[in-house]
């Protein structure tokens, strides 16, 4: 043969799945919530998501260049945190603000850790603790259930208890339907539970996460709060709980990455939300949990190694 | 039916439809063999031939006294041209003795044996050496050595491994199917030479043909069965395939002898069948030609020390298209610099590989998504070998069990970003035999 050959060490072969799909199927599974962002919040959602977007990739693409590296912004890694960190906001949330924020998600979140696969913290909750300590009020003006500014179930819950939420829905039932269908009040993005459930059956389905961060996840906050004699359909309905057990708690960087390991993350984050939610000083814990529960990671990567086939016990 | 399988592996494209149903064909003998001078695990061989020197088919070349190693015979008549070194499809170059075929395919005198059961289990391992035999399933190890396990380990079962589950790969397919006569005789010979009753063949469920066709040689044969296997990759490893059919689990770092198993090769059965019963060393292997830039992929009967380069040409390849040679299978083959590398004892396949079916892509950060992990056969971590590796801490690869991969390369096939794991792997064990040798 005249060619001169590759010679490299085997597998020869290697599966079609790239970095690029993997990302891409996230995109693709977040869009049922976007669209209900949409109809739900209208041209705030609008600006709020293209904004963030917008200044999420570019900021990327920036970084990368400042840090004289290849620019890969067409992995979509970027475009996933623009999504999430708009989806983690109040829609009324003003753009410039809406940049600070997407830009410090990737700045702060991520680049300065190495870029993609290097952080440790989710870099769309970096963004949002970063907003909420910084502009307190506008990160908490919320639209709230009939559609005129006020505050969220959770921060009516907080503040004036159960039967001030029933009050404003009616009854149970209609409170349920109104939280699953996503008509409330909230973060952009975390509103409709049944849109964020289709895009996780799709993540599922795929096989781009696995059930065990988000059932143990959901599990733990409904069983604590139903022992703690709360509504636990409604804790798990509001806030960001489905949001982020089936998008941020499953983030591939941030987590564990065996079974057993997934199943701790999700049920550790699962008591901190319980903890902030009832004792703590927010009346919605989600963001800070995951923030938390990341930090632990790699504590918990080191104890959950798999026992190596035909092996006692790990050695390490 | 019951499966049998074992925790993890993957599911690469099989490709095994291109040459699957190709009856195995007799590839002529070449002008020129060139035969090296090592074919096993082990030390070199000295020649036992010199330049000029008139061979005969099956005559001994090359032999050892090590403990490591078996002999290689001519594989055609006729005359010693060289003894020089040439390209080795195994690592570079290694000492081969070139011989040019006179045609008349003239065999040594023939030792064949009538009733071997008459033999004694040493008998019979000297004849298995003598014969040069080693394990066909592309690993070589002298089976001699194999089939002698330490006398403190009771062995009860003999593992067949059919599943020949490497993708493109159709060859012990193929001998099951043509030669499963031969192969159940060499199944009891093993038995007998072990002194026990007891054989499972494994074999790979896609593999429907090949399972009929034994599971009725050994209907009548007691103690001989066949394990219906998942098609899945890597089933044929060792300890895999003892788990999924005797579900017993091989203690890491240790031999299946310490579960009493002890595991042979479809080729190699054969093989000791033709090396018993026929008195025939190792001259020739059955292989499977394939890959998307061979043009009529094939099964083929080739003598040892037939350069790749004229099977290739006999099948035709696209050399516009093919970017890899490589000799094996895709997951845990070698890629060969030139195609004037030959056949050797260990070469189940030649695979010409083109971008198209290697979805070649550039490597990006890890990013932690575990999938290396949950494919893992071994329940290893190996994310953590490429960032160890890249930091050169070697002794930290030992305490995540480094020694305990086998090196099929499926965590590397399944990786998104492409991260050369099983490179950082094999540096990291170079390192670590070094560091204990010290």
């Amino acid at each position: 043969m005249n060619k001169k050959l590759r010679v490299s060490p085997s597998p020869h072969i290697r599966t079609k799945e790239t970095v690029e799909n993997v990302m891409w199927d996230v995109v693709i599974a977040l869009t049922p919530a976007i669209l209900a962002a949409i109809y739900f919040f209208r041209l705030g959602a609008v600006k709020v998501l293209s904004v963030s977007i917008i200044t999420a990739v570019v900021s990327e693409a920036i970084a990368q260049k400042l840090m004289g590296r290849k620019i890969q912004i067409k992995d979509g890694s970027a475009i996933i945190t623009g999504i999430l960190f708009a989806f983690v906001v109040p829609p009324t949330l003003p753009w410039w603000i809406t940049m600070i924020g997407a830009g410090v998600s990737i700045i702060l979140g991520k680049m300065v850790f190495g870029g993609l696969g290097h952080n440790v913290f989710n870099p769309a909750l970096i963004g949002r603790a970063f907003l909420l300590a910084s502009w307190p009020v506008a990160m908490t003006s919320w639209i709230g259930v009939d559609g005129k500014a006020g505050p969220t179930i959770l921060g009516v819950l907080k503040e004036h208890g159960f039967s001030k939420v029933l009050d404003m829905f009616g009854n149970q039932g209609a409170m349920y339907t109104k939280l699953f269908l996503g008509n409330v009040g909230g973060s952009l993005g975390e509103t409709s539970v049944l849109a964020l459930l289709i895009g996780a059956g799709y993540l599922l389905y795929k096989k781009q996460i696995t059930w065990h961060t988000p059932v143990v996840y959901i599990g733990t906050v409904f069983v604590l709060m139903w022992i703690f004699g709360q509504d636990p359909l409604m804790e798990i309905m509001s806030g960001g709980l489905i949001l982020g057990a089936f998008f941020m708690a499953t983030d591939m960087v941030t987590t564990p990455y065996t079974s057993k390991g997934k199943i701790l993350f999700g049920l550790g984050a699962g008591i901190l939300v319980v903890w902030i939610r009832l004792k703590g000083g927010y009346p919605e814990g989600v963001a800070y949990s995951i923030l938390l529960m990341n930090g632990v990671t790699p504590l918990i990567n080191m104890y959950t190694r798999p026992r190596i086939f035909g092996g006692v016990k790990n050695n390490g | 039916m019951k499966l049998f399988t074992f925790k993890g592996g993957i599911h690469p494209p099989e490709r095994k439809e291109l040459a699957e149903d190709k009856e195995i064909e007799v590839f002529a003998a070449p002008k020129v063999v060139y035969i090296p001078l090592i074919q096993h695990i082990g030390s070199p061989l000295d020649p036992l031939v010199k330049v000029g020197d008139e061979v005969k088919v099956g005559q001994k070349i090359g032999d050892s006294k090590g403990f490591m190693s078996a002999p290689v015979h001519s594989s055609v008549s006729g005359k010693v041209l060289k003894i020089v070194k040439h390209p080795f499809p195994v690592n570079g170059y290694a000492n081969s003795v070139i011989i040019e075929n006179n045609g008349e395919d003239e065999w040594i005198e023939s030792k064949a044996v009538d009733d071997y059961t008459k033999l004694s289990s040493e008998e019979l391992l000297g004849i298995v050496r003598e014969n040069g035999i080693v394990g066909l399933g592309g690993a070589t190890f002298p089976t001699h050595i194999k089939l002698n396990p330490p006398k403190d380990k009771v062995i009860d079962t003999l593992v067949i491994n059919g599943a020949e589950c490497e993708p493109y790969l159709n060859a012990d397919n193929r001998l099951m199917i043509e030669y499963g006569k031969e192969f159940v005789e060499g199944v009891k010979i093993i038995l007998h030479i072990l002194g026990i009753k007891k054989a499972v063949i494994g074999i790979e469920e896609n593999k429907e043909e090949a399972i009929e066709k034994i599971q009725n040689l050994v209907a009548n044969e007691d103690g001989i069965e066949v394990g219906v296997l998942k098609t899945k990759y890597p089933q044929g490893g060792e300890k895999q395939l003892i788990k999924a059919l005797l579900d017993r689990v091989v203690p890491s770092k240790k031999l299946p002898s310490e579960v009493g198993v002890v595991v042979q090769n479809v080729g190699t059965a054969k093989a000791i069948y033709d090396a018993v019963v026929k008195g025939k060393p190792i001259v020739e292997r059955v292989l499977t030609v394939s890959g998307l830039g061979v043009k009529t992929p094939k099964n083929l009967l080739v003598r040892i020390g037939t350069q790749f380069k004229e099977i290739l040409e006999s099948v035709g390849i696209d050399e516009e298209k093919t970017e890899k040679l490589i000799m094996g299978g895709p997951m845990m083959g070698l890629a060969q610099f030139t195609d004037e590398v030959p056949v050797i004892k260990g070469t189940s396949g030649i695979l010409a590989l083109t971008e198209k079916e290697m979805n070649s892509y550039e490597s990006r950060s890890c990013i932690s998504c575990g999938k290396c992990v949950s494919v893992c056969p071994m329940n290893l971590m190996p994310l953590m070998y490429a960032k160890l590796a890249r930091f050169k801490e070697w002794g930290e690869m030992d305490r995540y069990n480094l020694m305990d991969c086998i090196e099929c390369g499926s965590c590397q096939f399944i990786c998104p970003s492409n991260r050369p794991l099983t490179e950082g792997i094999k540096i990291g064990k170079a390192k670590l035999r070094g560091m204990k040798r010290k």
